[in-house]
């Protein structure tokens, strides 16, 4: 897999090619909230706070059955150089059923019927794979506020720019970088126990043999994040992390 | 009023944190209790919390989230509804409560539930079944009803066993230094009256000191010192901790 022929054969940051940017946690930074948490990643930030299983309305999405899983995700209008318009767009509507469907494997809906679990993700500051940083941060708000869980999620983005694959991209990488065949960017997320994914997007093109080596590489980061969703959540209060 | 659920095990296990996924023994001779599974030959935590084995079984206590109900765990609510045959209680949990016109100590007429207990009313209930369907309160039992003036506060309902300590050493020790009635729901909902509003205020104040200190060990000793540097001029102190609806109304008959 090592770039031969690739145009990108050394990251912009100086990273190795399966290293993830230095990462922040930190679980119960919002009092009034059940759960919360912040992840961060290099300067990609997202914050995620839950509350609930509380009582469902409209009445009529009531499900006697199971529980409700709602994802909020929202960038701050100030997240990324150019303003963004603060609100629900395409995309953040988008991502937000996309965070619900990652997340709801490892979630015991059965246990509270009737009833919503909120997961809101504020992005405060953007630099790519947001909805990976706000999966982390969901995954550990959910287990802070004590939702019966089977098991973690861990998500990150794997990419390739030009023909070389690399883990945990940045904006630059993501979107900047234009030269040959550009970038692709695949985020996935693992479950810790099973080890199974429980999302798997793509944009751009790959090939099946890449996208195997992809799936390799997403599992190991994940599994780095995870240790460090672990710690941040037997440190409740204590930021967990940072420089390596 | 509220068995700690400390108390029972602190003596024998020690206890650790644990996350869900997370391989808490491994062996065919352990069981999963509450908020555990088994997983092949693991026994793995179902959700966040501190994990306690105690002989075979391995349960998880809960540190943090909404309040589940239990039976016989004595609660504060508040009315949101009115039915034909009882009230709809709010009692900041995943779902709202019953009290059956049933449950109250005397006879009420169909049309008379507003004037027992009105919308907005706090009540003091004890949860006396949970089933799928919902929760059932009652108020039957003696030092359950209507809560009267006085002021409430909502506090993290995990931390309640801390404001209670041990057979209620903690609560009785602020209702010494304060003179205050103080009424702790198990759903995290705090009910106090004082004789002014100024021992009140104290009394919030150190029932939040107590939330913020509460993993610290040796928690009385602060607390009094705590109480002692907020110099608190106690006036009036009653010893009656919930005043039932009918004893409140023969008062203000008197008045």
């Amino acid at each position: 897999m090592v770039a031969k022929k690739s145009v990108y054969t050394k990251r912009n940051d100086g990273r190795k090619f399966d290293e993830v940017r230095p990462i922040k946690a930190k679980v119960g930074i919002v009092p009034s909230a059940d759960g919360s948490a912040m992840f961060e990643t290099g300067s990609t930030k997202a914050v995620a706070v839950v509350r609930g299983p509380r009582i469902l309305h409209p009445q009529h999405m009531q499900n006697p059955r199971k529980g409700l899983l709602r994802v909020t995700y929202g960038m701050m209008s100030f997240s990324v150089s150019d303003r963004i318009r603060p609100g629900p767009n395409r995309r953040s509507q988008e991502i937000s059923k996309v965070t619900e469907w990652a997340l709801a494997p490892c979630i015991d809906l059965e246990a509270f019927p009737n009833t919503v679990v909120d997961v809101f993700i504020q992005i405060p500051q953007a630099d790519a794979g947001t909805r990976a940083a706000g999966i982390n941060a969901a995954a550990m708000a959910l287990a802070h506020a004590g939702v019966p869980m089977k098991e973690m999620v861990s998500c990150v983005g794997v990419g390739k720019i030009d023909k070389t694959l690399v883990v945990d991209l940045d904006k630059y990488e993501d979107s900047d970088f234009k030269e040959a065949e550009g970038s692709t960017d695949i985020p996935m997320c693992t479950l810790s126990r099973s080890k199974k994914i429980s999302l798997l997007q793509l944009d751009g093109k790959i090939s099946i043999d890449e996208l195997k080596e992809v799936l390799k590489m997403g599992k190991k980061a994940c599994e780095e994040i995870n240790k460090i969703q672990v710690e941040a959540l037997k440190n409740v209060g204590q930021e967990v992390g940072g420089k390596k | 009023m509220v068995k700690s659920e400390e108390k029972t095990s602190e003596s024998k296990n020690e206890r650790k944190i644990v996350v869900p996924g997370e391989t808490i023994v491994s062996g065919e001779k352990y069981l999963p209790g509450d908020g555990a599974y088994r997983d092949g030959g693991d026994i793995v935590a179902g959700r966040y919390g501190l994990a306690e084995i105690s002989d075979k079984f391995v349960k998880i206590i809960a540190v943090s989230g909404v309040y589940l109900p239990r039976r016989g765990n004595s609660i504060i609510a508040e009315v949101v509804g009115i039915t034909f045959n009882g009230w709809l209680l709010n009692f900041g949990g995943a779902e709202n409560a019953f009290l059956s016109m049933m449950e109250v100590p005397r006879y009420i007429n169909k049309g008379e539930l507003r004037e027992h207990f009105d919308f907005g009313d706090l009540v003091s209930a004890k949860v006396w079944n949970t089933n799928g369907r919902g929760i059932d309160l009652s108020v039957k039992m003696r030092g359950f009803g209507k809560l009267e003036s006085g002021q409430i506060m909502k506090i993290n309902p995990n931390k309640v066993p801390r404001i209670i300590g041990r057979e209620g050493s903690m609560v009785n020790l602020i209702k010494d230094a304060t003179g205050c009635e103080i009424n702790v729901g198990q759903n995290g909902w705090v009910w106090i009256r004082g004789s002014n509003i100024d021992n009140e205020v104290q009394t919030r104040k150190i029932v939040n000191f107590i939330c913020e200190n509460s993993t610290i060990t040796g928690l009385t000793d602060k607390v009094e010192k705590f109480i002692k540097d907020l110099g608190i001029k106690k006036t009036a102190s009653s010893d009656v901790e919930i005043i039932e609806e009918d004893t409140h109304k023969e008062k203000e008959d008197k008045k």
